[in-house]
């Protein structure tokens, strides 16, 4: 039995565990272990930027720093163009989800009809602008009507308060704040602020909590100062569309310009445009016409001939000239005076403006001489003012020059100028013989001209030009109460294809006080056809009733009397010049 | 030793704990400067749009309809003016 219980009792012998088990458990732990490490050394050094990309992301946000163009500025710091930020909506029809009381809601905030509304949305596209360029406030309100896939964007809007009357030197700025016309366009460099951007953390709330690195700061554009004096900007305009109503004109142009500075004071144009709605505008009408556009300038070019003559010593203010009787041959060619004169000075021909007299004068110069100052006083080339567009004139090479059309360009024909270069070439005759540059942005006051005849020689002519402007002359409606004023009307046909037509271009230039001469006229008057079309009649009044306002509002001292206008009486002939 | 390992504990507690709060400080004051400039670019803004409303008041056409309109002014005729000479006795 005990054999048998013995047997029974003894332990079965327990199954060896194989020898590999425990290091098998361990190695595999340690596996495990060594996977875990490996992960994570994976994470922490090799896929690490990917996964810091991935919270940045969550948490971290790049705003986008406006950067507002610069604010253009008349001379004495009056708006002229300002950015203002606005919104735009725009949505993805697709997404949009909203009941009709939200329709309703957005229609009534955009200032049009549910129906007006629901066709843009279903035209088909996948993205349409709702609204562009709506007040800030507006847009607040749609923010908070919270429709589903509808968002708004920044942008800025330009406003001109000065409207139509400075356009043409402004210009304007396009969708994008980018400047597209005139000054807005060639000074976009100053202008034009670059935006910049920062890295930031954003809370929950969405504000921003910490910057993240390096601001790039945003570049703001910068003002900018014109030479424009907005009174008197106003004033030009006035009168020049006054003028070109009341004589049924094509169109029309006046410049102001300082003396001594040679800036631009004012520059206006006829016909012109509202650059604050300037979408529906016709090209034609954006023309800067007194920079982009030529015309011949007729008489308004002789006291150059005689400047010529004067300097070079071919003649005295007093040597007589016969310009009887009123025709002169030059080869086949015939010049003609509208009213014969007889023997007349130097100091006559530019009063009473005679064709004849500007011509023998000029045929007695060598055309070297004559195109050297014309060229000299900025005929022929850009009067470089920093405009786009600016053309420079038609002044051909001497040597190409005959007999007849040296003659003719005496008197202004047979070359053309645009009408700043034209106020800006009788800154010889209202300086001392200096030519000044013309500009349109602001400068530090006067600056030196470049010399273009003697002091002796401007005086002389200065006293002609004087004398056209009194009774006997050709232009006593450029008087001006209480000041002395020299200046020379041009009337010139229009050329059109190959020949000279009926339509005329009328035109003023003129300065004063003539005892200290601060401002310069022109005014060119295109195509007037309500009768009268001489430049004496059309726009010396123009120029009398600016540059009297124009000298008063800037308080110029007077330098003649108060009664100082004579006028011719209503009954005397008209004695013109063609 | 065992005592001055409790110390440097408690100091580093106590650095720990000032670190979160001047975090905190920190992103508070960061916000309101936020808030401030956000204010500061909004007052810009509307700076710019008075100029704007103020220069659109004083255009010289708008000046000078009204004081010819509702004022009845007129530039005085040549008999109406004297001319002070500069520099002449009172």
């Amino acid at each position: 039995m005990t054999g048998v219980s013995a047997s029974l009792h003894r332990a079965a012998p327990m199954p060896a565990l194989p020898r590999f088990r425990a290091p098998l458990v361990f190695g595999m732990l340690l596996l495990l272990f060594v996977a875990l490490a490996g992960r994570s050394l994976y994470l922490q050094w090799i896929d690490n930027e990917f996964l810091q990309g991935q919270g940045i992301s969550r948490y971290g946000r790049t705003i986008e720093v406006p950067a507002h163009r610069g604010r253009i500025v008349d001379r004495s710091g009056e708006p002229l163009a300002i950015s203002t930020p606005m919104k735009s909506i725009w949505a993805f029809p697709g997404q949009v989800e909203m009941a009709p009381g939200q329709l309703a809601q957005l229609a009534r905030a955009l200032e049009t009809t549910p129906a007006a509304l629901t066709k843009k949305l279903e035209d088909g596209s996948d993205f349409v602008f709702l609204a562009k360029q709506i007040p800030p406030d507006v847009a607040e309100r749609i923010a908070t009507l919270k429709i589903k896939g509808i968002h708004d964007q920044n942008e800025y809007r330009r406003f001109y308060p000065a409207g139509e009357t400075m356009s043409h030197i402004i210009g304007f700025t396009g969708d994008r704040d980018v400047g597209q016309e005139g000054i807005e366009l060639t000074q976009q460099e100053w202008l034009g602020g670059k935006p910049g951007s920062r890295r930031v953390i954003i809370n929950r709330r969405g504000e921003v909590v910490e910057d993240l690195e390096a601001i790039k700061a945003p570049q703001a554009g910068r003002d900018l100062a014109l030479a424009i004096d907005t009174r008197l900007q106003y004033l030009a305009f006035r009168e020049l569309k006054a003028a070109v109503d009341a004589n049924k004109a094509k169109a029309g142009g006046l410049v102001i310009l300082d003396v001594q500075s040679g800036e631009i004071l004012a520059l206006a144009n006829w016909p012109t445009y509202n650059p604050n709605a300037h979408n529906r505008v016709a090209r034609d009408r954006m023309r800067n016409r007194a920079l982009t556009d030529v015309f011949e300038p007729g008489s308004t070019m002789k006291p150059f001939t005689i400047a010529s003559a004067l300097e070079s010593g071919h003649v005295r203010p007093d040597t007589v000239i016969q310009t009887a009787p009123g025709t002169f041959n030059v080869g086949p060619n015939t010049i003609h005076d509208a009213h014969p004169n007889g023997a007349l000075t130097v100091e006559q021909v530019i009063q009473k403006s005679s064709n004849v007299g500007a011509a023998k004068i000029a045929l007695s110069l060598p055309s070297a001489t004559m195109w050297q100052t014309l060229s000299d006083a900025g005929f022929g080339t850009p009067p470089n003012t920093g405009f786009p567009g600016e053309v420079a004139g038609r002044l051909r090479p001497a040597k190409t020059w005959k007999p007849i059309e040296q003659a003719t360009m005496a008197y202004g024909h047979g070359l053309s100028v645009n009408l700043v270069q034209l106020a800006r070439a009788y800154t010889v005759f209202a300086s001392d013989g200096e030519l000044k540059p013309a500009t349109l942005l602001k400068g530090g006051g006067a600056v030196a001209g470049r010399p273009v005849v003697k002091p002796e020689t401007a005086i002389a002519v200065r006293h002609m030009l004087e004398l056209a402007v009194q009774p006997g002359g050709t232009a006593p409606k450029a008087q001006v109460r209480g000041y002395r004023v020299a200046g020379k009307t041009g009337t010139a046909h229009k050329l059109e294809g190959r020949g000279y037509t009926n339509k005329y271009v009328a035109s003023f230039v003129g300065f004063a006080p003539v005892s200290n001469p601060r401002l310069i006229v022109a005014v060119m008057i295109d195509e007037p056809s309500a009768g009268a079309h001489f430049g004496g009649e059309v726009a010396a009044p123009v120029f009398s009733s600016v540059m009297g306002s124009a000298l008063r509002t800037l308080g110029t001292p007077p330098d003649a009397p108060q009664d100082n206008v004579i006028l011719p009486a209503e009954s005397a002939p008209v004695r013109e010049e063609t | 030793m065992v005592r001055v390992n409790l110390l440097l504990l408690a100091v580093l507690v106590l650095c720990a704990l000032s670190l979160v709060t001047s975090r905190h400080q920190a992103r508070k004051l960061f916000v309101e400067l936020e808030r401030e400039q956000a204010k500061a670019r909004a007052y810009d803004t509307e700076f710019g749009q008075l100029q704007l409303e103020q220069s659109t008041w004083a255009m010289p056409a708008r000046i000078e309809k009204i004081a010819r309109e509702q004022l009845r002014m007129q530039v005085p005729g040549p008999a109406r003016i004297e001319v002070v000479p500069e520099g002449a006795p009172r």
